[in-house]
Order: structure tokens, then C-alpha cells, then sequence
């Protein structure tokens, strides 16, 4: 009887000491220091953990990078790492705890546009930067936010560069639109059907699917029953592999495309030899086709024991853009530490950024004007996929 | 419009089946559990999907001491079938001893077991994150293919305004399994000595009691029964899908239970008949609802559409399809 009353003591005596180790570490500097963090928002679990952690670590490795720069100027850059579980109730909440914590600066995320809309309010209201490595919804930029930044391309631009390549190169003339009914799946799908019919293609049919489901065989009989040339699906690789999946054992033997989302070796995995004749267009080149590239993946597989994601460079080229606007915002207050309104300003004004990935220059909006889409094929079961062709920004 | 539905009705068929037969299973599980104590075990949605995931590790652990060259994938299967049936079996005996014997005894209200239950489901979801992680780096789990094998139903040949339905040998694993459990579940209640011990505690605890029924041992009994029905099923899920992640287990709970309210909670054939039944409407709206409302709502209503026939079902049988209604004696 007496160890059931001690045991809740030690738990509280446990948590009291955790509380105050933790409390003597979040002291404002080390070594005379002053302590800088960026944070970074995107799903570290949840069904597309890899891509989010992928631009985590890309965004830890320009810290670590730049850290000396810092260091000279009397400040220490700190990642804090969020992670937004790709729900936008949790990016607002974790939105919130990086505005109530003042020694962060800029925000690198998210992945996820139906996440980035909501959580980009607390971050205007509290005017702290974020450039988004990967959001390619329209309405994330064109709300006109002063902090909203980002260095991949849009929605309305990846979706007919898709179309463009479908209908001139691959030319499909039936085409069956899958969509997963969140805001980047949609916007996608969407954009993709107004520029192929625009290009004569037809649009055998425009359906929605439920995220998180196994079995999407209803809607696939669906689409064979109608024939098509070409499947397009708005979507992240979860359900989008299983779709490939499912539609091959239908005996839909045509090429499948897809955006972004389905640019993750967890495609190869889920789909396996029926990835092939898969296409997707991407904001994320091919990194190792240059030296700079390849060095970047090296020190990211040196670094993290994994190997580069597709995001991983844009990551980094994000926290790079960050950091190189903070920078500024530094040498123009004097070598201080400069506000959060005045990061906002340095970093909206960034210009001819040469990133691993991309070339940053931001317009009033805080697109990128360098933005450019590939076209990437699967040949076989495996990761990564080979470019076909990159379409740039008119 | 209805050629169109016509032509594919042989393929939703197919899939429905597939989809219906593991709801059917599953639903079994949260009927049982229902019959005997009136409580709604959430966490049998999470024991389904532990299932799955002991089997994804079974199989990967007999892959790599290269079991699988030296037998055929069938006695495989029935060892990994096996072993997450036990597995998942003693996980709900060992569920009901911790987390709802110790409220029953209390004589807690239903409403405490109902809330431990999502609990439970919480921390199995989580603790087979946590595994899958730590062993593979990422929770996704995709088994390597088993019973692949294509075939295709040549129906239009006989009914020329059907189209061919395909469908892989892993449906035929799926339908005989299930059917098969269905059977022996069914004799197992309705012809055994511990079925009617099962019967007469979900009809009377206090005197089933009385008549020297050892009610917890027949608690005991279900608990494992259901559970070790729904970690088969999880097995059979993989086979069917490949794909598992540790959040299968809530939607497919949810719609499992939808399905044994369908047929009448408490009722095991009623729950059979609504997972079936629930399946095939699922898969019929996902193929059909865009074609039948002319594009003003597309498939991804479907849910909405099988809940739509559930309540209207509810509305004139509130006591389910194969339910009876509960008459107070006074």
C-alpha cells in the first residue's frame, strides 16, 4: 500500500525537475551569444512525414551551413522544428506558440497549403516571415500577405504545365481527373482540367476520393469503364500509389500523372513495378545534375544518414533565402538584432538568390520570379524518378 | 445513364464483395462485444489494424530467414493468419483485464468504458507507430506482393451488356478466409456448449451467473474470439491491399460499426449481412453517385450516401435489420 502512495510522488517530483532543467535551458543567450531560431512547420508524422522531415533537415543543414557567418556578427542560429501533422488546426496552434516565442525570426514551411493559409494569419498579425518550400496553392500568396513568401512555383502554373505535357507531348486526348478534395489536391486537379480542355483534350470525368481510405476500386472501375488515355491525380503519394496500384490491376496499362505530391520514394514503395508510366510535374528539379547538387546531397546523406529527398534543397534553399534576408535585416539595424518587421521587409526583397535547387528573386506578391516546372517520369520500380523536361515561367 | 451503371455493376460487385467481406469481420467483433456487456469497444477498430501490422511483421521476419523459397505462399499465409489471430486474440483478453474488468467490477457507467476504449485506441495507434518507425523509419507499411495473380471474369461474352470484371487471386484468399470464419463462428455460437454460455450472458449476466456460468471466463472467451477475428482480417487487409499504415483501423472501425448497427447491434449474422451490404453500397455510390446525380456530386460522396441509407434504414427499423426490438416487460 505504501509504494502506491510513493510512486505518484516520484512522478511529480520528476516532472518538477523536468520542469526546471527545462526552464535553465531556454535562457535567451549561450556563450555570449544572442540565440536567432528559425522555425520550421511540416508534418514530422502523419501520412507524409518524409517530405516534411526532408525539408526539416534541408533547412537544418543551411543553418548549420551559414552558422558561422552568424556566429562572427555575435548571434547562434537555432532550428525549432514544428511539426504542423499536416492538420491546419495544429499549424494555427503551433503558429501561435512560434509567435509567443520571441527569438524566432522566420518560419520555413509548410508543406501543406491547406495548413499554410490558416497558420500564415498568426503569422501576419505577428509579422513574422515564412517562405514556403513547397505550398503551390494560388490563395497563398495572392491574399497579398506581407510575411507569405515562397520559392516553388504555383498551382495555377503546375497544374497546365502538367496539361501542356499530357496533351502536346504525351498527346492524350481522353483524360480521367482524380482528385483527394483538399485544397492543394483540387487546386491542382482543377487547373490541370481547365488548360487541357483549353487544349482540346476531353475530360472524361472529374472525381474526388477520401483521404486516408485503402481501396479506391469503386471510382477506378468507374474511370476504366469510361476508357480514358491518360489518369491525372491531384494528391499526395498515400492514396496516389494505391491508386497506381489498383488502376494497373483494373488493367489500366496508361500513362497515371500526378503533381508534386507524388514525388516521394514511398510512391515506388506502396506502387511497386506497377509505377512505371507514371509522370508527375514537380517545383524540385533533379538536384544531382549539377556539382552544387551533388555536394548537397552528400553532406545531406553525411549529415542525416538518409538520402535527399526531393524537397530537401528547397528546404534548404527556403532557410537559405531566411537567413540570407535576416542577414540583411542585421547589417541594416546596425549589426543588432533586428525586429520581426524588419526581417518581413529584407526577405520580401530578396533578389537573384542562387539556391541549390532554384534561383530566388521575390515579386510584390512574394512569388518567385524563377520559378520552374519538371516533368519526371517513373521508367522503373525505383526512386528517384528520371527528369523529362522543365517548363519554365512566362 | 443506366447502361453505364449496368456496365460496370459486375466489377462493383467484385470490389464491394472484397471491401463488405472485411467489414463483415470486423463488425463481428464490435457486435459481440456489444451483446454481452453494452459497451461499444472503439479499440476494436485498433486491434484489426494491430492485426495487420503483426502479419506485415511476420511476414517480413519469414522473408528474411528466406522461409518464403522453400514453401508455397499459401502455408505462409496460414501461418501469418494464424499467428495474428493469436497474437491480436490474447491483446483483447488482455485489453478487457486491464482497462474494462477493473470498471466493471467498479460497477463504473457505461459511459467511463465507452471513453476508455477510445483511449486504448489512442495508445495502440501510437504504440504501432512508434514500432513500425523505430524498425523501418517510416510507418507506412507495404508487404511484398502475395497472390498477384490476375484474373479476369469474362462476363460479357454471356451478358454482353456487362462489362469483364477483373480481380486478383488475393480476393479469392479474402472471400474464402472470411467465409469460412463467418461459418465456423456461426456453429460456434449457435451449436457449442461455450456459445450458449455466450448466449445466456448476453441475454441475462446476473442469472446466466446463477446457472453456474463463469461469466468472466465467457467474457474472456468473446473478447478473444472477436479480437482474434478482427487481427485475421488485418491479414487478410494486407493481402488485399498491401499497403498499411496505423490509422487504417479508424475509419474502417467506424464503418464496421456503422455496419453492425446496420444489421442490428448484438446480432453476429446481422453484423455479417450489414458489412456485406455496407461494402457493396460504399463501392456502387463510389463508381456510380457522379453518373446518377449528373455530375452534381461526385464519388467522393460515397460515405455520405451509405450513411443516408443507414439512417433511412434506422428511421423505419431503429432496432437494425436483423435486430429484434427490445420489448419492456414491466
Amino acid at each position: 500500500m505504501k509504494l502506491k502512495r510513493i510512486i505518484p510522488l516520484f512522478a511529480v517530483i520528476a516532472l518538477v525537475v523536468g520542469l526546471i532543467a527545462g526552464c535553465s535551458k531556454s535562457g535567451g543567450s549561450s556563450g555570449g551569444l544572442t540565440v536567432i531560431k528559425i522555425a520550421t512547420q511540416t508534418p514530422l508524422s502523419g501520412g507524409s512525414a518524409t517530405l516534411g522531415e526532408a525539408i526539416k533537415n534541408g533547412a537544418q543543414l543551411a543553418l548549420n551551413d551559414q552558422q558561422k557567418a552568424f556566429n562572427k556578427k555575435g548571434f547562434k542560429l537555432v532550428l525549432a522544428p514544428y511539426d504542423d501533422m499536416a492538420d491546419p488546426k495544429k499549424g494555427v496552434s503551433n503558429a501561435q506558440a512560434i509567435a509567443a516565442d520571441k527569438s524566432i525570426l522566420g518560419v520555413v514551411g509548410h508543406l501543406n497549403s491547406g495548413v499554410a493559409i490558416p497558420a500564415s494569419q498568426v503569422y501576419e498579425q505577428n509579422s513574422i516571415p515564412m517562405v514556403s518550400p513547397a505550398n503551390t496553392a494560388t490563395a497563398v500568396t495572392d491574399r497579398g500577405l506581407k510575411t507569405v513568401n515562397r520559392i516553388c512555383a504555383r498551382d495555377d502554373f503546375q497544374g497546365p504545365a502538367g496539361a501542356s505535357y499530357a496533351v502536346n507531348t504525351l498527346k492524350a486526348k481522353k483524360i480521367f481527373i482524380l482528385q483527394d478534395q483538399t485544397p492543394y489536391g483540387s487546386g491542382l486537379a482543377s487547373a490541370f482540367r481547365d488548360e487541357a480542355k483549353k487544349l482540346g483534350a476531353t475530360i472524361l470525368g472529374y472525381q474526388g476520393i477520401t483521404v486516408g481510405e485503402k481501396d479506391f476500386s469503386g471510382v477506378i472501375s468507374q474511370a476504366a469503364a469510361t476508357k480514358p488515355d491518360l489518369i491525372y491525380y491531384g494528391g499526395v503519394y498515400a492514396e496516389g500509389g494505391l491508386i497506381i496500384k489498383q488502376a494497373r490491376q483494373q488493367g489500366l496499362n496508361i500513362p497515371i500523372m500526378g503533381g508534386d505530391g507524388m514525388d516521394s520514394s514511398t510512391t515506388v514503395q506502396i506502387a511497386g513495378s506497377a509505377v512505371k508510366n507514371v509522370y508527375f510535374s514537380t517545383v524540385v528539379g533533379d538536384i544531382t545534375k549539377t556539382a552544387t547538387g551533388r555536394k548537397f546531397a552528400d553532406s545531406y546523406k553525411a549529415t542525416f544518414h538518409k538520402n535527399v529527398e526531393g524537397y530537401s534543397a528547397y528546404g534548404y534553399d527556403s532557410a537559405g533565402v531566411l537567413l540570407k534576408g535576416l542577414m540583411t535585416a542585421i547589417d541594416k539595424n546596425g549589426g543588432k538584432l533586428p525586429t520581426r518587421q524588419q526581417v518581413t521587409t529584407a526577405v520580401r526583397g530578396v533578389q537573384n538568390y542562387d539556391g541549390i535547387a532554384t534561383k530566388v528573386s521575390f515579386d510584390s506578391k512574394g512569388d518567385n520570379k524563377f520559378a520552374k516546372i519538371y516533368i519526371f517520369k517513373f521508367d522503373k520500380a525505383a526512386y528517384p524518378a528520371t527528369e523529362q523536361t522543365e517548363i519554365t515561367k512566362q | 445513364m443506366l447502361q453505364q451503371i449496368i456496365q460496370t455493376l459486375p466489377q462493383v460487385l467484385v470490389d464491394g464483395l472484397t471491401l463488405g467481406f472485411i467489414y463483415a469481420v470486423v463488425a463481428i467483433g464490435y457486435t459481440m462485444v456489444y451483446g454481452i456487456l453494452e459497451l461499444i469497444n472503439f479499440a476494436h477498430g485498433d486491434i484489426f489494424m494491430t492485426g495487420s501490422f503483426v502479419g506485415a511483421g511476420m511476414l517480413f521476419f519469414l522473408l528474411s530467414i528466406g522461409f518464403m523459397s522453400s514453401v508455397p505462399s499459401l502455408i505462409l499465409f496460414i501461418i501469418i493468419i494464424l499467428v495474428a489471430a493469436i497474437v491480436t486474440g490474447v491483446l483483447g483478453v488482455g485489453i478487457e483485464r486491464v482497462a474494462y474488468r477493473p470498471l466493471r467490477r467498479k460497477n463504473a457507467p457505461k459511459l467511463i468504458a465507452l471513453i476508455t476504449s477510445i483511449g486504448i485506441s489512442f495508445i495502440l495507434e501510437d504504440a504501432v507507430r512508434f514500432i513500425a518507425e523505430l524498425k523501418t523509419g517510416n510507418y507506412i507499411l507495404t508487404a511484398p506482393p502475395m497472390f498477384q495473380h490476375r484474373f479476369v471474369l469474362n462476363v460479357h461474352s454471356v451478358f454482353p451488356f456487362f462489362n469483364n470484371a477483373t480481380f486478383q487471386s488475393s480476393f479469392l484468399v479474402v472471400s474464402i478466409v472470411t467465409i469460412i470464419m463467418l461459418i465456423s463462428l456461426d456453429i460456434f455460437v449457435n451449436r457449442t456448449k461455450w456459445g450458449m454460455a455466450m448466449r445466456a450472458v448476453a441475454q441475462d449476466r446476473e442469472t446466466a451467473s446463477l446457472m453456474s456460468i463463469n461469466v468472466n471466463r465467457v467474457i474472456s472467451v468473446t473478447f478473444f474470439i472477436g479480437s482474434a477475428l478482427g487481427g485475421a482480417t488485418g491479414v487478410l487487409f494486407l493481402i488485399q491491399y498491401g499497403t498499411i499504415d496505423p490509422y487504417i483501423g479508424f475509419i474502417l472501425g467506424i464503418k464496421a460499426f456503422t455496419a453492425a448497427v446496420l444489421g442490428g447491434i448484438g446480432n453476429i449474422r446481422g453484423a455479417m449481412f450489414g458489412g456485406i451490404l455496407l461494402g457493396v453500397l460504399e463501392m456502387f455510390a463510389a463508381a456510380n453517385l457522379s453518373i446518377i446525380t449528373n455530375n452534381a456530386m461526385d464519388s467522393g460522396y460515397k460515405d455520405v450516401f451509405a450513411f443516408i441509407i443507414l439512417i433511412l434504414v434506422l428511421i423505419f427499423k431503429p432496432e437494425g435489420l436483423f435486430g429484434k426490438a427490445a420489448v419492456e416487460k414491466v
